[in-house]
């Protein structure tokens, strides 16, 4: 379970707060999400439950079963459970999507103690979850998202997903860009995982995902705080009316 | 212009240091036509042009720096592919630790034998290509070379030769200041792949002439010792016929001073001729340098030229590469890549890439870049997992690949690529 209070943090290059207090608490196996006007802290937030440099926590906390994320490696936090699938995934030449993704099944293996995936037994996994998601033999040859368009990236975001079996799963923005048809493969590919104990937390700016994925809590979030929460209704209004009335109800 | 004295003092000094061999009348001829030739050049200076990135003090010097030999736990290089082995120790041919000198479609002679015969091939070859390769840049220490070496190998390929030439170069006193010369010629529709390895010597100066017939091939792929304090200047001078293929790959790193020039020459129509490295150094004791000039002289050839360099803690590597494009050598395809990966702020990328077009009608591109690892890059890759400086080795990695990827035997890329990924792990931590 995540749990994250009274978060604050600044930017470390200049002089910015960024979150001003946020406060979500996600139960075992439950699907949250987060919307919110551009440049609200969505992705700082999920930056900063990531590990990712450039922020500095000025004050609460984040833990996920108990353990302090905030004091751990981006590494040690992935092994811990916690995944992160990027808004924009990066593009890494000349390291090949198979060796990515079974050097990262494998350092989790080994850092939480785990014997390490056989070549043959990866193979068989990797193949299976790949096809899932109609990604291609190619595209698992391939250096990582090099050339992948704009979906494909997406579709390889939940494949690692998939083959690193993560407690906690962020998706930032993972519906942007996607077709109807990809969209719905991502839904697929999420509500697989699914198992009464995983739990998500699903950033988008458009109810057409929580159509596909179920949320149990939808927040929203402006200038830095989650502002008010609720049922799946609660993406329904925003896709209807925006954000106006719910930042003029809560100032 | 008049020749610095000083570069002429130096040259007789490096002279009187080394006893000129003697043999058969031929190669008694070229030598002296090189002395003389050293004689008017000089030596290299730091003041020289060609030597504005990399200092040749210690490879002019006399005496010759000592260096401390070097224990390398590793298993012998390219030990896992069937190949002919021949050792230099210090530079001196070793039979004894040396296979049986012969091979299909090959005849292979140490250049002593060869300066013993009154009547050779080599003697057409022999500091031909070198004398060729002053003009329009001058290399004093290949002339040097040719005046005074008497080690190496004389290579006639007469057919596709199975079984690479593999030289190992044993590196054990610690003041050896070693000059080996190889002469190779490679006949029409012939193919060879040379491959070379370790440190040579305390001080190594290494000279290869390589004459590529009409549809020939020549393929070598070297690696220079993980030796510390040594230093080495080589030559590769390469003529290329018509629909011929040169490709050259060297791996270095270690060592304080290394200064690798190539110098090529496309003569033939259709030939294609590729040059690259992968370097890696760590402290300001490590200096590299990749000189490489190719002149293109032909219709329709190509020449690719792939450096990349790791760089940390201080070290410094040097690229220079030009492409020259004659008026007759239409359909030239050349392109240059040297990039440098800074593992720190301190270390030191210098490139100077160069086009000389005469020619109309051709397509040259080249580039240089230097930069560090990238954050976002690194954090993704951590992010699913995967310890930081296992995810930098990655990187830098992905990054040698592209040049390794040159090599285009997989057996011997991937031994590089393992041998660059142990001195990536030795670092760790
Ligand atoms: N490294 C940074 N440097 C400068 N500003 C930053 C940095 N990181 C975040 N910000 C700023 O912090 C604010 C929150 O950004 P964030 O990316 O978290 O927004 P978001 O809610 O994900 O927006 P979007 O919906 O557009 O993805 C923005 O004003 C952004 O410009
Ligand atoms: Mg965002």
């Amino acid at each position: 379970m995540l749990e994250i209070k009274n978060l604050q943090v600044d930017l470390e290059e200049e002089e910015k707060t960024i979150l001003k207090g946020v406060d979500l608490t996600i139960g075992e196996g439950e699907v949250h999400a987060i919307m919110g006007p551009n440049g609200s802290g969505k992705s700082t937030t999920s930056y900063v439950l990531s590990g990712k440099d450039g922020y500095e926590v000025t004050g609460g906390s984040a833990t996920l079963y108990g353990e302090d994320l905030l004091e751990m490696e981006p590494e040690e936090r992935a092994a811990a459970g916690l995944f992160l699938a990027f808004q924009y995934p990066v593009e890494i030449p000349g390291v090949g999507n198979m060796t990515f993704l079974r050097t990262a099944v494998n350092a989790q293996r080994k850092a939480r103690g785990e014997e390490e995936l056989s070549a043959g037994d990866f193979l068989k996994l990797v193949r299976e979850k790949a096809k899932a998601l109609k990604i291609d033999a190619d595209m698992l040859k391939r250096p990582v998202n090099v050339g992948f368009s704009g979906g494909e990236k997406k579709r390889n975001e939940i494949l690692q997903m998939a083959m690193l079996e993560p407690k906690m799963c962020v998706l930032d923005e993972t519906d942007s860009g996607l077709d109807v048809d990809a969209m719905k493969l991502v839904a697929e590919g999420v509500n697989a995982l699914r198992d009464g104990k995983r739990s998500f937390l699903v950033i988008t700016h458009y109810q057409r995902l929580l159509d596909h994925i179920k949320p149990d809590v939808v927040h929203i979030m402006a200038d830095g705080k989650i502002v008010k929460s609720g049922g799946p209704e609660l993406a329904l209004e925003v896709e209807n009316n925006g954000y106006a009335d719910i930042l003029a109800e809560v100032a | 212009m008049a020749v610095p004295s000083i570069k002429l003092d130096t040259a007789e000094t490096l002279i009187a240091a080394y006893p000129t061999p003697t043999g058969a009348k031929w190669a008694d001829a070229t030598r002296k036509n090189a002395l003389a030739r050293l004689r008017e050049m000089g030596a290299p200076n730091k003041r020289d042009e060609y030597w504005k990135y990399t200092d040749p003090s210690a490879l002019t010097a006399v005496p010759a720096a000592t260096a401390a030999l070097f224990e390398n736990d590793e298993r012998p290089m390219f030990d896992a592919i069937d190949r002919l082995r021949v050792v230099f120790v210090d530079g001196v041919y070793d039979p004894a630790q040396s296979d049986d000198l012969s091979g299909e479609n090959v005849v292979i002679e140490t250049l002593s034998d060869a300066f013993s015969k009154d009547i050779h091939w080599a003697k057409d070859l022999f500091g031909a290509l070198e004398t060729d390769g002053q003009n329009p840049v001058q290399r004093p220490l290949a002339t040097l070379n040719t005046a005074v070496a008497d080690q190496g190998l004389v290579i006639h390929a007469t057919g596709k030769v199975n079984r690479p030439i593999a030289i190992r170069y044993v590196h054990s006193s610690q003041s050896s200041d070693a000059m080996v010369h190889h002469v190779i010629k490679v006949e029409e529709g012939a193919d060879i792949t040379f491959l070379e390895s370790g440190p040579g010597a305390a001080r190594f100066n290494s000279v290869v002439e390589v004459d590529i017939a009409d549809n020939g091939g020549f393929h070598h792929v070297r690696t220079q010792g993980r030796d510390h304090e040594r230093k080495t200047v080589t030559h590769m001078f390469a003529r290329l016929g018509r629909e011929s293929t040169f490709k050259s790959f060297t791996m270095t790193v270690n060592g304080v001073l290394t200064r690798n020039d190539t110098v090529i020459e496309l003569t033939g129509d259709d030939a294609h001729a590729t040059v690259g490295g992968a370097s890696a150094g760590d402290g300001k004791g490590f200096h590299h340098d990749d000189t490489v000039f190719i002149t293109h002289d032909a219709v329709n050839c190509e020449s690719r030229q792939v450096f990349k360099k790791v760089l940390r803690n201080g070290a410094t590597g040097v690229f220079q590469g030009k492409i020259l494009v004659k008026a007759d050598a239409q359909k030239t395809d050349g392109y240059q890549i040297s990039q440098g990966l800074m593992l720190d702020d301190d270390s030191n990328f210098l490139a100077k890439p160069e086009l000389e077009i005469y020619a109309d009608d051709v397509a040259c591109s080249h580039g240089s870049t230097v930069g560090a690892i990238d954050d976002d890059t690194l954090f993704y890759l951590t992010s699913r997992g995967i310890p930081r400086s296992q995810a930098q080795d990655m990187l830098v990695l992905a990054f040698l690949g592209e040049a390794i990827e040159e090599i285009e035997d997989e057996a011997l890329a991937a031994d590089i690529l393992d041998r660059m990924d142990a001195w990536m792990k030795r670092r760790q931590g």
